[in-house]
């Protein structure tokens, strides 16, 4: 529903964010035969092979693979923010032309505007879209609370932590209510505890708000936790080479058996792929 | 808020105020220096119609006031002061956020004005005397001459280093056209934009008075000149000191505060000590 966004339904948007907390849930998310090549100095570089991805409303998926396998791209792909060299995206059965509010992506370093305060940066997404004032001053104090910052709302970025930053990123992307959250290893940077919180609070809001999240990690457990499937990428130039569905009961402990024996068996997934590459370079040198 | 966590208690058990320790200091040194100063004066080594003593300067000073010459120029510097700044203003914002997202403008313009910066600002009053004469309209012409540059560069500079995170993200979030440009480009800029308006700011003031030194109209650099002409040390030192305290003030009451505010909003920390 909230994805046919358009000007003029901000009045909708809003009635809908403040109705309940059964807010329209996720769409759903087509990756077909996306690629990636960067022209560089020494000739092209192929950063993601032809991708394939079928994403159900609502799913919560999991890309995972090691640093600078294209899973990154894939994703500014899918938020709009980055041009594909082949290839189309369809959200909700439509292609995906340039940014669009039903996507919005987090980034790792939470990205907060340093010149606005926590409630002025939560409120930035309602801004663009015209609501008025009071309106989204109401909106953007329900998120903050939502993300536990309550009390927070005149603070600057500078003044938090890097998970309470974070949290504030996830208080201004939901504050738009768009129907497919995209996180670039949004909790890379913190630290285990307060990941392992971020982590609940995400599967919670994910529980309630059923959006369809897009989650790019490079940790196989943060993955198995989180994901409802898992995407294994292989090295660059990026491919999917496996597609975990993890059946595990949620909240997940990640402490739990079945999760560690699913990691593992992720792990050696990875590492053959790895593998693989190497042999593949020493060969391609030999030549 | 911001203020308070930059300044670390302990410090501040240790020290007692150092604001006031400092400003003690500094008292003394000036206190020091003028008395230096004043017996120098008083032992006849220089003659006193070449160094004047801080008595004779205060007096003059006293002089320059008393007979309504010192205002008035006062009044008439700082309206040029105004003027030209403000076109350099308009013109250095428009010209720096049109280099800023023009990769065009930035290639022609761009290097230009790269080259006009190198010019020093005083380099501009033959021209600005043949187009306007010698008048108001040329120094102000060298005034705005003089900022211009400094501030596009700031303005473009600014513009350049706003960090891509910011753009994807407010794009993320809906912002387009107008709105980008105003509530996050300009704000990401604003450390930058505003360190090219100091610096505008010491251009235009140093162009100011060497225009007034030229051109003889009721104005500070015109008392200096008298001050010459008259064969007179201390008019000349009185109306320094007057044009120093005007610079100490426009960056303490005007710069200072916005740029302290700006920084500590940020979590950028304080320039100053």
């Amino acid at each position: 529903m909230l994805h046919l966004f358009a000007p003029g339904s901000e009045q909708k948007v809003a009635q809908d964010s403040n109705s309940s907390q059964s807010a329209p849930g996720g769409i759903s998310l087509k990756v077909e035969g996306v690629s990636k090549v960067f022209p560089g100095h020494s000739g092209a570089v192929e950063a993601l092979r032809p991708v394939d991805v079928d994403i159900a409303a609502g799913e919560f998926i999991c890309l995972l693979g090691p640093s600078g396998c294209g899973k990154s791209t894939l994703l500014s792909i899918i938020a709009g923010l980055e041009s594909a060299s082949g290839g189309k995206v369809l959200a909700d059965g439509k292609v995906v032309r340039g940014a669009g509010t039903d996507r919005v992506l987090l980034f790792q370093e939470a990205a907060l505007f340093p010149w606005l305060d926590v409630q002025r940066n939560v409120e930035f997404g309602l801004r663009q879209a015209g609501i008025r004032a009071k309106e989204r001053a109401d909106i953007a104090r329900r998120f903050i609370e939502i993300v536990h910052l309550k009390g927070f709302e005149r603070s600057y970025a500078h003044q938090l932590s890097g998970g309470m930053r974070q949290r504030v990123a996830i208080a201004r992307a939901l504050a738009i209510n768009p129907a497919i959250l995209l996180m670039d290893e949004p909790f890379g940077a913190l630290d285990a505890l307060t990941r392992d919180r971020l982590h609940a609070e995400l599967e919670s809001i994910w529980t309630t708000t059923r959006k369809t999240v897009v989650f790019v990690t490079h940790n196989v457990r943060e993955a198995v936790a989180l994901g409802d499937r898992v995407l294994v990428f292989s090295p660059r130039p990026g491919r999917i080479i496996a597609d975990f569905r993890v059946d595990l009961p949620r909240p997940r402990s990640l402490e739990d058996h079945q999760l560690v024996s699913l990691s593992s068996e992720i792990m050696t997934v990875l590492r053959d792929a790895m593998g693989t590459q190497e042999q593949e370079g020493i060969h391609g040198k030999s030549n | 808020m911001a203020r308070a966590i930059s300044d670390a208690p302990v410090k501040r058990e240790r020290i007692g105020h150092p604001a006031l320790t400092t400003w003690i200091r500094r008292i003394v040194f000036y206190a020091l220096l003028l008395i230096a100063w004043q017996l120098f004066a008083n032992t006849g080594i220089i003659p006193t119609y070449n160094l004047p003593g801080p008595a004779d300067v205060v007096a003059s000073l006293g002089n320059l006031f008393q007979s309504g010459q010192l205002l008035p120029a006062i009044g008439a510097t700082m309206m040029r002061l105004a003027i030209g700044y403000a076109i350099s203003l308009a013109i250095g914002l428009v010209l720096g956020l049109l280099i800023g997202c023009f990769r065009i403008v930035e290639e022609t313009v761009g290097s230009l004005v790269l080259g006009l910066q190198a010019l020093p600002s005083v380099c501009w009053l033959p021209l600005g005397i043949l187009w306007f004469g010698l008048s108001d309209q040329a120094i102000i012409f060298v005034v705005a001459m003089g900022a211009i540059f400094s501030i596009t560069l700031g303005v473009n500079e600014g513009i350049k280093n706003t960090p891509p995170v910011y753009l994807k993200a407010a794009r993320n979030l809906g912002a387009r056209g107008l709105a980008l440009a105003a509530q996050v480009i300009l704000p990401a800029a604003l450390p930058a934009i505003f360190s090219g308006l100091k610096q505008g700011w010491t251009f235009a003031w140093r162009s100011l008075m060497a225009g007034e030194l030229i051109y003889f109209t009721r104005s500070l650099g015109n008392l200096l000149q008298q001050g010459r002409d008259n064969l007179d040390p201390a008019q000349v030192m009185a109306v320094m000191v007057v044009i120093i305290a005007i610079s100490v003030i426009i960056e303490n009451v005007v710069f200072g505060p916005i740029e302290r505010r700006m920084r500590e909003r940020r979590g950028l920390g304080s320039q100053r000590s």
